[in-house]
């Protein structure tokens, strides 16, 4: 059967990882790299890296990494953050990145879905949708959360689908950072609306939540950062829980 | 050993180098008749949408080259898909190694399938070594049915090949380059074919 799937976020300034990290077996805390090899030993299906920094030199910086982890690791990757057109995927595909996620620039110009689908195949296309709810309705966010726009969640979700997303990473902003579990009845809509799998983003807290995001929540693979980072769930013990909970996971 | 990874302009090719480079080797990227012709192991990548990958295929004349190849050649993804006679996915033709016609899966699953899923009923040096039901990492919205080719099955919405074999020629459905140290171990297995 096809597993749900873990994936650990990292998030990368000028080419460091920036979310204070706790591994006492980091010789460098820093390095992204020797953390996505820890991760993949450790039995993590994905990565995704966040690139945040702001700088000119991002672009090369970002290659770089893109290259080393790449050359590093054995399990596939996706790189996000600010890629606005069909080069910035060109070259960081072209250096071993299995998947690209975009978030604001496909808000801003949705055909660009459509132009990397055709170009470079669904299959590496992510679409990442910041929602929370106002007044009872799931309104995509830009910029972190902080900027609300005109589109609702679920008809932006179906959008993206049909210009030719691979996958849609959904982060509930209401959750994120809570710790309080993930936004499960937003992601069961979302897995009955679309007919891509789906990635759970924002408020792990503890496996229990990890467990209720794949049974109620009916997500394909679920994403979190700190709780990793800071070993509050190590990625075997919480596979281990999954199976014993009946969900199909790859130890 | 001279390792051939054939460059038509598809696919992730960056991943498969790295990861020939862990195992110990070197390979070479080629568009070349004759550099594919003299290579000990030919490896067939491809991403991407399978009408026009095939459009680039016979723009440079190499899907007339690949069948006639003597030596281990793999095709990985959509290079496996392309081997077959056909494909549903914008209705080309094949390069026919693999006597399959490629099919989408239906909307009673999600597509496409995305992420680990198991092989079993192994049944090639390509396996040596490797368990039945071990995870490999699965990208793909078509796939060729069972055939006497099926070298491994994998369950998603049907059982399907999610490996073929032909004489010298050998195809995964899934990435090896990307399905852990097992997957590199089935890489490993062909370059010692």
């Amino acid at each position: 059967m096809l597993t749900k799937r873990i994936i650990p976020c990292l998030d990368i300034k000028n080419g460091r990882t920036v979310k204070g990290v706790n591994f006492v077996d980091l010789r460098d805390a820093g390095d992204p790299v020797e953390l996505a090899k820890i991760y993949s030993d450790e039995g993590a299906d994905e990565l995704v890296f966040l690139d945040i920094s702001a700088t000119e030199e991002r672009r090369k910086t970002l290659v770089d990494l893109v290259r080393k982890v790449a050359s590093t690791i054995n399990i596939p990757f996706t790189v996000g953050g600010g890629i606005s057109s069909v080069e910035d995927v060109e070259i960081l595909l072209q250096n071993g990145a299995d998947k690209v996620s975009i978030n604001s620039s496909a808000v801003k110009n949705p055909q660009l879905i459509n132009d990397l689908a055709q170009k470079f195949g669904s299959q590496c296309v992510v679409v990442a949708i910041d929602a929370k709810q106002i007044d009872g309705r799931w309104i995509v966010h830009l910029v972190g959360g902080k900027v609300p726009t005109e589109l609702n969640l679920f008809d932006w979700a179906k959008e993206v689908e049909q210009r030719g997303a691979g996958e849609i990473l959904f982060t509930s902003m209401d959750n994120d950072g809570t710790k309080n579990g993930f936004a499960n009845e937003a992601l069961a809509k979302l897995s009955s609306l679309v007919n891509i799998p789906i990635i759970a983003s924002g408020g792990a807290g503890n496996i229990q939540h990890f467990v209720d995001t794949f049974i109620d929540g009916k997500a394909d693979a679920a994403l979190a950062a700190s709780v990793f980072h800071f070993k509050e769930i190590e990625i075997k013990t919480l596979k281990k829980e999954l199976k014993n909970n009946n969900i199909e996971v790859r130890i | 050993m001279k390792i051939v990874i054939i460059n038509y302009g598809a696919g992730n090719i960056q991943s498969i180098m790295f990861a020939i480079e862990r195992l110990g080797f070197k390979a070479v990227l080629s568009n070349n008749p004759d550099e594919i012709k003299a290579a000990d192991k030919v490896i067939f990548p491809g991403v991407g949408e399978a009408s026009s990958a095939m459009k680039m295929l016979l723009a440079s004349g190499l899907d007339s080259l690949i069948p006639t190849l003597t030596q281990p050649v793999l095709g990985i993804c959509l290079g496996m898909q392309l081997m077959c006679n056909k494909s549903e996915e914008g209705n080309t033709n094949g390069l026919g190694i693999f006597n399959i016609d490629v099919i989408k899966f239906t909307s009673k699953v999600k597509v496409p399938q995305m992420g680990w899923n198991q092989i079993y009923n192994l049944k090639s040096a390509l396996f040596d070594g490797i368990a039945e039901n071990e995870y490999m990492y699965l990208v793909h919205s078509f796939y060729a049915p069972l055939c006497d080719e099926a070298i491994a099955t994998t369950n998603y919405e049907v059982e399907y090949a999610s490996a073929l074999q032909k004489d010298n020629f050998y195809g995964t459905q899934f990435h090896p380059e990307k399905s852990g140290d097992v997957g590199e171990k089935i890489l490993g297995n062909f370059l010692k074919l």
